[in-house]
């Protein structure tokens, strides 16, 4: 079941960010700052994707370790 | 109350790690820096590649205290403890020597030369010999360490090793690096940690990195010691 959850939250997310790149008839200022300067915030958003997968499997890790304690 | 209470107690600083490293690598990116010459953007790898080296001096640190309870106390858990730290510093301390790999081929390495040359140079570099002896001798102490079956014989040799191999780390990365020439910087003292060396907007990226990698390093290392633990548990129940 929590698997399933978790797809399913990974699938909602994957699809928003599809949304954002479908709207490309309107500058919104997301828009904007992620093709100004160089584009540096693409960069910044993968490498903070990656960060932030990473500790989401850390959490899960400590969270099993501490179920695996209990018993 | 009083779990919800615990829990905190348990999880503020892992938190804190994680918006640190945010923290650090969303401004560690976006931050202003010096336009220094060679390095120019690549001044943010101290950021990062610094952080490796200050993780890894944190981890041993942890690591050899724990050791040294181990010789006072003769309690098997602090052998535990003073183990999967050093693994996790060498772990570190190969994430530095490779970050630092990268970022010296193009910096120092001359394009107008061939890399075999360039690579002549290099591997002359008193700082790269230091830290790789010292990473050597931490291998040593894994060998040591798992080669042993006895138990109490096993933790007391290694702890007593781990108290060595951490007095070598100081002349090995610290102290000779420093008395020969070196391109590596840090000769005339430490420049990472010197408020006149680094500008103040890259000193606000700087420490919250330090301190978040750090963090993060002790992090894995817990969940290690309590894996272990519990398999601990298991054998002798």
């Amino acid at each position: 079941m929590r698997k399933i959850k978790s797809l399913l939250l990974l699938f909602i997310v994957l699809s928003f960010t599809t949304a954002v790149q479908a709207q490309t008839n309107e500058v919104s200022a997301f828009e904007q700052t992620m093709r100004g300067n160089g584009r540096i915030y693409v960069v910044i958003a993968v490498m903070t994707t990656i960060l932030v997968g990473l500790f989401l499997y850390l959490i899960r890790l400590d969270r099993k370790i501490s179920k695996l304690e209990k018993n | 109350m009083n779990r919800k209470k615990n829990t905190f107690a348990q999880w503020w600083w892992k938190i804190l790690c994680i918006v640190l490293l945010l923290f650090t690598f969303i401004k560690g990116l976006t931050v202003k820096i010096p336009n220094l010459p060679a390095l120019e953007e690549t001044s943010r790898n101290l950021f990062f590649h610094v952080g490796m080296w200050m993780a890894m001096m944190t981890l041993f640190t942890v690591s050899v205290v724990n050791s040294i309870r181990y010789l006072r106390t003769f309690n098997l858990k602090y052998d535990i403890y003073a183990r999967q730290y050093s693994v996790m510093g060498i772990i570190f301390g190969l994430l530095g020597y490779a970050t630092g790999a990268i970022w010296m081929s193009y910096t120092w390495a001359d394009p107008n030369n061939p890399l075999f040359q360039s690579f002549g140079a290099l591997a002359r570099e008193p700082k790269l010999i230091g830290a790789a002896v010292a990473l050597l001798i931490y291998f040593a102490y894994l060998v040591l360490r798992d080669s042993i079956s006895d138990m109490d014989k096993r933790a007391r040799i290694s702890s007593v090793y781990n108290i060595f191999a951490y007095a070598m780390l100081f002349p090995s990365i610290w102290i000779v690096p420093r008395l020969l020439p070196s391109l590596h910087p840090g000769q005339e003292g430490n420049p990472a940690m010197n408020f006149n060396d680094v500008i103040p907007e890259m000193r606000m990226v700087e420490f919250p990195a330090f301190v978040g990698w750090a963090l993060l390093g002790v992090w894995i290392t817990t969940l290690k010691i309590r894996l272990s633990l519990v398999k601990e548990k298991r054998m002798n129940a």
